[in-house]
């Protein structure tokens, strides 16, 4: 395989990876907050239609990454309200979001069926962007891949190296703790969940501006959910989410070569495959426990309602 | 407060208005599988629906369901809509098959029409389908005098025989040009799933392909095409404002005739089960505009339409040989419609092991 | 800023239990009234198409029930599940293997007839479905895997095991190579109650049967003690002298096994053959349908009913009104919201919080 083979089927990994490292990275800094959101499909479905819409008024894919992330923080909002001042129970109200934000992104994107959309082009640094094997890998991506390569790292620093982060760190592991520290343990939890709608948006927007330049109905397909997974599967740290999206990535794409390479394995095996593989990774992780139980907010899920 | 009952007063007099418009000679039902967003085959046959409403006008009430599930939902649906006053009811997905015979046996008044299935158990019921595989073997000839590597890739949804034979109607097309193409077939296991598919069509083109051709329903193989340069057959509609540089030409199901013509012999009184099996012939399956290509290859694939068209040429005619070797149809020899109904083999040229 | 404070209250509100959910309606009916009105569209008549219509016809009540079905068998089990603090989201996964496992006898021997064939395919279900729950509940149990990853990853797994027997080994002979197996034969099908009025079957009898024995062990025997503490505290039920890890086992195959009983029955009652695609979401739903019924056997019952009521509403508001399945998607979730938001009243009162007047000096802590 000559090395520009190589680096295509690398980039095909890194844009089948980068929504779901995007939306991970957002659910990540909610669980460490202590909040399990599971309505990351509907936040991202929202951004995907949102973005595109903007996108394609103003003429600006800029525009649309924009709209993609407000519009994914307003949309946590009614998650936020009911979860946390109204203290409702996190997995249902998450799930409850889920089929608001499909309904809603139906309705929204009944107009903008069937156009052709605007795309986020590739940033191209030139003469680096021809090395061979690494060039259009490290310099010739779309904008939002390196937003999600600083987000990672930002998500990283933030959580370990700031004060703010070991705040956060402090609600999701003990909110009854943190609040007779007297931290605002609702405010910290209502900034975690609009962040995380942020990313699941600007997610979205990489999907319909980026990926597929295109809106049509559920496009998001599932991927919020694996988004979720992949937190899990990090154990809630930043680096292995990247790890684990890039690798999901990986196996996704082998697939279709192992098909088209013409191995005779049973596609709906190799369909299987990368959640197989999430499996047996997670138990692996899993075993070492003690790091696993040191990751895991334990206040994860739990409502808090301050006593006065 | 008193805004509020003013307008509430407002919609209860409009319910009574749209009570009163109902006079129509008779009403359609649509049943559809995915979203009419889809842009593909629900998308498709909600075209039809546009086709029956502005051939009869007032004449004709219309009324559809979308992204019906197949199972207990699809069952309920067409039951509501039988009772629902529909005169006659489209039930656009071959996993409908069971629930639109189970409901037609207990509305006899009702006519039911069933797309792509087999199974017509009491005399309300017909079946219709169309005969995509003829547009196959006008793409295929396209994509072997178009391609440099002579290899093309197919984006499949499902090893169903609709699909089977359409993959093997591309191939004998571009062998008749090119005894040597080959065809790199990806299974993705979804109609639609615009991510998915756009991930196969960059893995086909990174395996070397320079052609793309698909049986799922989105756009996304169409667009990455164009992004990575190549060439592209669209899908079910014209897809051309997402490959201006890119799309060959495309197959498009076009209902509206069969639909039109279905209202209209339930207006006359004359409907009549049946199971229809149409293609070009008839206008259910259409060619888009030819692009970039060069003139002759244009001139060959429109020859090559007229050709099945008028019936002179039937793609699946021997001597064709299955991929294993064995003789399939001898010279001159076509094939029977039990065998392209059921299909589950690959003729000679197609790099891909059909999935058992 | 004004802003929302909850206070609790020394018990739940008896009054609250009861007007909760009619609050929830009322809310949900003047934000869809609002919703109809925007499109253009008549608010009692988008009202009555949700929730009258369904409810006027014999036959649409049947089909009610048809719906309900598995999503109150799923949400009973997923309530022993949720009550036990174990993260089942893969319900959706054990329906499917239960409708795989129950569907053996009629699909492989079709010869084999009798009144036995019914009952031993129901077991079967019951088996598939909970030996699919064992998984994530061993690699809980055994390696401290987190089951909701787990459980949600096998679903997919399920999906497509299904689709691979229903378009290979399992493939209808006669049926021209589509994706389906054979139709099971007369002794395999769930029998209706009221044929005469309409399709549902006796799957409903098992569904309130199984609501009834779950409620029983929850609210009166020790095991019900058990499943309550050791879900809220795990510490205090080994102190108590309750295994955690039997209980992980427990709960899943009580879950798993109710759910594959719901998938068998779905295929055995309501499609008649194993297909590609025999679920539009179940799994998933009944996860809310157990919470709305406030993880209480006898609540899940009612929420199932209600669910179920929601999506026969948003099809007849499709036909009747001429909205798109998006609205009625949209007030589903508005609904589900509503519902949610109101069942705080029961454990909470209100208070709105205004801005004071001016900054007091806070004090010393």
């Amino acid at each position: 395989m000559s090395p520009d083979v190589i680096q295509a089927i690398l980039l095909t990994v890194v844009t089948a990876a980068t929504p779901l490292l995007i939306a991970a990275m957002g659910e990540l800094v909610v669980e460490r907050s202590g909040v399990l959101n599971l309505g990351v499909e509907g936040m991202m479905i929202i951004g995907a239609v949102t973005g595109f819409g903007a996108a394609q008024i103003t003429g600006s894919p800029w525009a649309g990454v924009l709209a993609a992330i407000i519009c994914g923080a307003l949309f946590s909002l009614p998650f936020a309200v009911l979860t946390l001042s109204l203290a409702t129970n996190q997995v249902a109200t998450g799930l409850s979001l889920t089929l608001l934000g499909l309904g809603v992104a139906g309705m929204i994107g009944e107009q903008f069926v069937g156009l052709p959309g605007v795309r986020l082009e590739a940033v191209n640094v030139p003469f680096l962007v021809d090395i061979p094997l690494i060039g259009r890998l490290l310099f010739g991506q779309d904008p939002i891949f390196y937003l999600s390569i600083g987000l990672a790292v930002g998500v990283w620093w933030f959580i370990f190296r700031t004060r703010a982060g070991l705040t956060l760190r402090a609600v999701g592991d003990s909110h009854g703790s943190a609040h007779a520290l007297g931290i605002n343990v609702l405010r910290v939890r209502y900034l975690a969940v609009m962040f995380g709608g942020a990313c699941a948006g600007l997610a979205g927007a990489h999907l319909s501006l980026v990926y597929i330049p295109q809106w049509v109905e559920n496009m998001t397909a599932g991927r919020g959910w694996i988004a979720l997974a992949l937190v899990v599967f990090a154990s809630w740290l930043p680096l292995r989410v990247v790890i684990g999206a890039y690798l999901f990535g990986a196996v996704t794409i082998a697939q279709f070569h192992a098909q088209a390479q013409g191995v005779a394995i049973p596609s709906q095996l190799l369909s299987a495959l990368p959640y197989l593989a999430t499996i047996v990774v997670l138990v692996l992780i899993s075993s070492n426990r003690r790091m696993t139980m040191r990751n895991t907010p334990a206040s994860l899920g739990k409502p808090f309602v301050p006593d006065r | 407060m008193k805004k509020l009952a003013t307008s509430l007063l407002a919609a209860a007099a409009a319910v009574a208005i749209t009570g009163a418009a109902q006079a129509a000679d008779a009403k359609a039902c649509f049943i559809y599988v995915g979203p009419i967003g889809d842009y593909g085959w629900s998308y498709q046959h909600h075209q039809g629906l546009l086709d029956v409403e502005k051939a009869f006008g007032d004449r004709v009430e219309t009324a559809y369901l979308e992204s019906v599930a197949e199972g207990a939902d699809a069952e309920r649906a067409i039951e509501r809509f039988a009772r629902s006053g529909c005169d006659i009811i489209f039930t656009t997905s071959f996993g409908y098959m069971d629930a639109t015979n189970k409901v037609a046996a207990r509305f006899p008044d009702v006519k039911f029409e069933h797309a792509t299935g087999y199974k017509r158990e009491s005399p309300n019921v017909a079946t219709y389908n169309s005969k995509f595989y003829q547009g196959r073997y006008v793409q295929g000839q396209i994509a072997a005098s178009v391609s440099e590597t002579g290899v093309a890739g197919y984006i499949a949804s499902f090893p169903i025989p609709e699909v089977v034979r359409g993959i093997n109607s591309f191939i004998l097309g571009a062998q008749s040009v090119n005894p040597d193409f080959s065809l790199k077939v990806v299974w993705v296991n979804t109609w639609f799933d615009p991510g998915k598919e756009a991930d196969a069509a960059k893995a086909l083109i990174d395996q070397g392909v320079d052609i793309l051709t698909q049986h799922t329903d989105s756009t996304a193989p169409m667009q990455v095409a164009e992004e990575r340069g190549i060439k592209a057959f669209g899908q079910a509609s014209d897809m051309y404002a997402f490959g201006e540089q890119t799309q060959l030409t495309s197959i498009i199901d076009d209902w509206g005739p069969y639909y039109v013509e279905r209202v209209q012999a339930v207006l006359d009184g004359t409907w009549e089960s049946h199971d229809v099996w149409d293609g070009m012939a008839e206008g259910h399956v259409a060619m888009a505009p030819y692009w970039n290509m060069p003139y002759e290859v244009a001139a060959m694939a429109k020859k090559t339409a007229t050709a099945i068209t008028v019936g002179v040429l039937e793609p699946f005619t021997g001597p064709i040989t299955k991929q294993d070797g064995t003789e399939w149809l001898a010279e001159g020899e076509t094939a029977d419609i039990g065998a392209l109904l059921g299909m589950n083999f690959y003729v000679q040229g197609v790099d891909d092991q059909l999935p058992e | 800023m004004t802003r929302i404070e909850l206070v609790r209250r020394p018990q739940h509100s008896a009054l609250f239990s009861v007007l909760s959910p009619f609050i929830a309606v009322l809310i949900t009916a003047l934000i869809g009234g609002i919703m109809f009105a925007m499109l253009g569209k008549s608010p009692i008549g988008g009202l009555h198409a949700y929730f009258i219509e369904p409810l006027t016809e014999v036959w649409s009540i049947h089909e009610l029930i048809i719906k309900a079905t598995p999503l109150i068998l799923i949400a009973v089990g997923l309530s022993v599940c949720f009550l036990s603090n174990n993260w089942n989201i893969g319900a959706e996964g054990q329906f499917i293997m239960g409708a795989i496992a129950g569907s053996v006898m009629p699909v492989l021997y079709p010869g084999i007839t009798g009144p036995m064939v019914l009952p031993l395919m129901l077991v079967m279900g019951m088996a598939g479905g909970a030996a699919w729950a064992t998984v994530p509940a061993f690699l809980k149990a055994r390696f401290g895997t987190n089951e909701i990853l787990s459980s949600l990853m096998l679903v997919y797994v399920a999906e497509l095991f299904l689709d691979w027997l229903v378009r290979g080994p399992w493939r209808n002979p006669e049926g021209f190579n589509f994706p389906e197996t054979r139709s099971f034969h007369a002794d395999a099908i769930l029998p209706e109650m009221l044929s005469a009025s309409g399709r549902a079957h006796y799957g409903f009898v098992f569904a309130i049967l199984a609501a009834l024995i779950v409620w029983f062990m929850l609210s009166r025997t020790l095991k019900g003690y058990e499943i309550r503490v050791l879900g809220e505290s795990p510490r205090a039920g080994r102190f108590a002298g309750f295994s955690a890890k039997r209980m992980v086992f427990f709960a899943f195959i009580v879950s798993g096994a109710l759910a594959g009983l719901a998938g068998i029955i779905e295929v055995s009652g309501a499609i008649g053959q194993l297909r590609p695609a025999i679920s539009p979401g179940y799994g998933f739903t009944a996860i809310i349908v157990a919470f709305l019924g406030r993880l209480n056997p006898l609540g899940i019952v009612a929420a199932g009913l209600i669910l179920a009521l929601s999506y026969l509403g948003g099809e007849a508001a499709q036909i009747s009104l001429g909205v798109s399945d998006k609205v009625a998607n949209v007030f589903q979730g508005v609904l589900l919201f509503s519902v949610l938001a109101c069942d705080t009243l029961i454990r909470y009162r209100i208070r709105i919080v205004r801005p004071q007047p001016a900054a007091a000096p806070e004090p010393a802590r």
